[in-house]
């Protein structure tokens, strides 16, 4: 049908006049300009929507803190270092957000990575197999092996968290065979997986190329998106709204690259990862196949009612987390050099779940964004090495995270709590 | 100001199913016009909702006849009801609570331009619609969680509305609504009448059905027990049709007492 049939169907003159004085008391729509920011920001406060201000608060109390304690902490090398270790467990965590959006959760995603840094070591060295073969068969194992998961839960309708359970038993056995008696595979550290973390562009201009980059996509999309609303008449964002946003990304983003120059150049690691989170958020929110996941983590009768193929979806979903798991896996092996017993063993599992929901996913799915990942890890990773450059062993590391983890959950469910009484939860 | 047209746009002759053992309903026959509202009443377990899921296509019937505007029409599935334009809002709410107002309006069905949501048309398409109806909700742009419970049923009858459906079959639109809610909700229901749709509302609550219908057509134990013309019908004579009341004790008595008298 076209609605612009249904409007000249009109048949009742008072509809179609109470339409434009469709004027409720209670409408929230904000004002113009700034001081409609302003508002607009109070009430969200009080409504409990958050959103990343908790964990943006919380990533500037670290760097207070650490930098106060030792002036390392904000260095060219700690800055570049910790951006690159933290690509792992973002990858991880991507896909665990996808997961967490459905509402469910993967406690395989550790062993999954660890099968794949096994897969890569035993093809490409044992095996002598072509390097980016062997990559491209570990990240598929990661989608298979996720696939499979999502068949039990999905199909059988067996508790994902059962099922990944079994999956971290069973995948943590696969790796250990795998590898064999000797348990260490090392990797070749100018190959494809030991460049992954390795690598690093450089040339100044390749920092500031992709920050530029950045910027003026950002731009570009943000304005070309307001002019065609302009142009069918909805509610557009304000040109100072853009540019407002546009200014803060510029600074962030050539503050970055600034910090990268100094030390060795743009991390190769981190582009990728970039690109990553880029990409999920565009499927996730610009597409229609993201739009039923969130769906399903809203309602799966709706959805079901709606036409979704909810089977179809969560299976999808659950190989999308094991093809992140694989893929954090490789960077994890590149870091380390190495397959070994010990890869996705330890605290990667909780270290990835706790980056997803302390980046603001919501555990209660239909709440999240991938770029959750990029600043839950952050704050993980940058715990670990300010704590590292005091020298604090690893059991504080452990409880500062956990509690890190426990106010970010508590925040999680006093702000659902609040949002359901300000009817926006 | 009501047109009916002759033909009506919905008509089951002689309609039966059978659950097993059940006979859920019996030889049941009903027409709905364009432009009419039909409300189809009836205690719990007269047969209302399976009356309605056959003609969803949700349990296909066992014997009878559906007419679709004057044609014999099989309905085996839902998506043979959609296909042909019934459009059903069940009572129990098929929204996502996380998702903003347009999103579910196309939830299933998104607009897409080169395999990417076209959002800003989505939107206006939206508004437009939710404007035709009258419907007022603060913002197409925010969650439905945020909505007021009869501000959803709306934004659930203007998701049915989107498939241009020829019939819309409204189960109990107002359980659970306040007063101010069902109001609104009734609006909408006149609204689609106005716009041509034929509307098959089921209600336990007579006043919304002396509100807006036209016609009752009343359910006893799956059987047909008569359809009233609102207007000069009573509540009292609906109400007696509903439970039977006609035939109580008393009734019984007189007949048996005649027929002795024989």
């Amino acid at each position: 049908m076209t609605t612009d049939k249904t409007s000249t169907a009109v048949v009742n003159p008072e509809a179609a006049k109470g339409a434009d004085i469709a004027v409720d008391p209670r409408l929230l729509v904000r004002e113009q300009g700034l001081g409609g920011y302003l508002t607009e920001f109070k009430r969200k406060m009080r409504g409990g929507d958050l959103g990343s201000i908790p964990v943006i608060v919380g990533l500037l109390i670290i760097c207070v803190v650490f930098q106060s304690l030792n002036s390392e902490f904000l260095s060219a090398k700690n800055v570049s270092d910790i951006a690159v270790t933290m690509v792992a467990t973002g990858m991880m965590a991507v896909g665990i957000i996808f997961v967490l959006l459905l509402g469910e959760i993967d406690l395989s995603v550790g062993s999954v990575s660890g099968v794949s840094g096994a897969v890569v070591a035993v093809l490409s060295v044992t095996h002598g197999m072509n390097e980016w073969l062997a990559v491209l068969i570990a990240i598929a194992s990661g989608a298979v092996i996720g696939a499979i998961h999502g068949f039990f839960f999905a199909r059988i309708g067996a508790p994902a968290f059962a099922v990944t359970l079994a999956g971290l038993l069973f995948w943590l056995g696969f790796m250990l065979q795998l590898l064999g008696d000797t348990g260490t595979i090392n990797l070749d550290s100018d190959g494809v997986v030991g460049k992954l973390t390795t690598y690093y562009f450089a040339d100044v201009a390749a920092a500031y190329g992709l920050a530029a980059v950045a910027v003026i996509g950002y731009f570009l999309s943000a304005f070309l998106d307001t002019r065609r609303r302009e142009a069918v008449g909805v509610p557009s964002r304000p040109i100072i709204d853009i540019a407002i946003r546009t200014a803060v990304l510029a600074v962030f983003g050539f503050g970055a690259a600034f910090m990268f120059n100094q030390y060795r150049g743009l991390p190769l690691a981190l582009v990728l990862f970039l690109v990553v989170l880029v990409g999920t958020d565009f499927v996730l929110r610009r597409t229609a196949y993201g739009r039923k996941i969130f769906a399903l983590g809203g309602s799966v009768e709706a959805s079901r009612r709606a036409g979704i193929n909810v089977t179809a979806i969560r299976v999808s979903v659950f190989a999308i987390a094991g093809t992140f798991a694989a893929i954090g896996g490789l960077f994890w092996a590149s870091k380390i050099a190495a397959a070994n017993q010990g890869s996705g063993g330890g605290d990667l599992l909780m270290n990835v779940i706790a980056a997803a929901v302390i980046g603001g996913t919501s555990l209660f799915g239909g709440r999240g964004r991938t770029w959750n990942a990029l600043l839950g890890v952050m704050v993980i990773v940058s715990i670990q090495y300010g704590l590292a450059l005091e020298g604090i062993a690893t059991p504080i590391n452990y409880m500062i995270t956990g509690a890190v983890l426990l106010v970010t959950v508590v925040i999680d469910s006093i702000t659902r709590k609040t949002q359901k009484t300000a009817g926006r939860a | 100001m009501v047109h009916v047209s002759a033909t009506p746009v919905l008509a089951l002759r002689g309609v039966s199913k059978r659950f097993g053992a059940v006979q859920a309903l019996t030889d049941v026959e009903l027409e709905v016009h364009a432009g009419e509202v039909v409300a189809l009443v009836g205690d719990n377990g007269a047969g209302k909702s399976t009356l309605v899921k056959t003609i969803a296509g949700v349990h296909p019937i066992d014997d009878g006849v559906i007419e679709w505007d004057g044609r014999p029409v099989q309905i085996n599935k839902p998506h043979d009801a959609q296909n042909l334009g019934i459009a059903t809002v069940y009572q129990d709410l098929a929204l996502c609570d996380n998702i903003d107002v347009v999103g579910n309006l196309y939830l299933g069905r998104e607009l897409r331009k080169f395999g990417i949501l076209d959002e800003v048309e989505m939107e206006r398409r939206s508004r437009e619609l939710l404007s035709t109806l009258s419907i007022r909700i603060p913002s197409v742009r925010i969650p439905i969680a945020s909505l007021s419970g009869g501000q959803r049923q709306t934004v659930a009858i203007a998701r049915s509305m989107l498939g241009e459906p020829k019939l819309v079959i409204l189960d109990e639109p107002t359980a659970a609504l306040g007063v101010e809610q069902t109001a609104q909700v009734l609006d909408l229901v006149e609204r689609l009448r106005e716009r041509g749709h034929a509307v098959i509302l089921i209600s336990h609550n007579m006043a919304d059905v002396k509100a807006v219908a036209d016609k009752v057509a009343v359910l006893r134990l799956g059987r047909n027990n008569g359809v009233f013309d609102v207007k000069t019908t009573s509540q009292e004579e609906i109400i007696s049709a509903i439970t039977g009341a006609t035939e109580n004790a008393v009734t019984r008595r007189a007949a048996r007492n005649a027929e002795a008298q024989k």
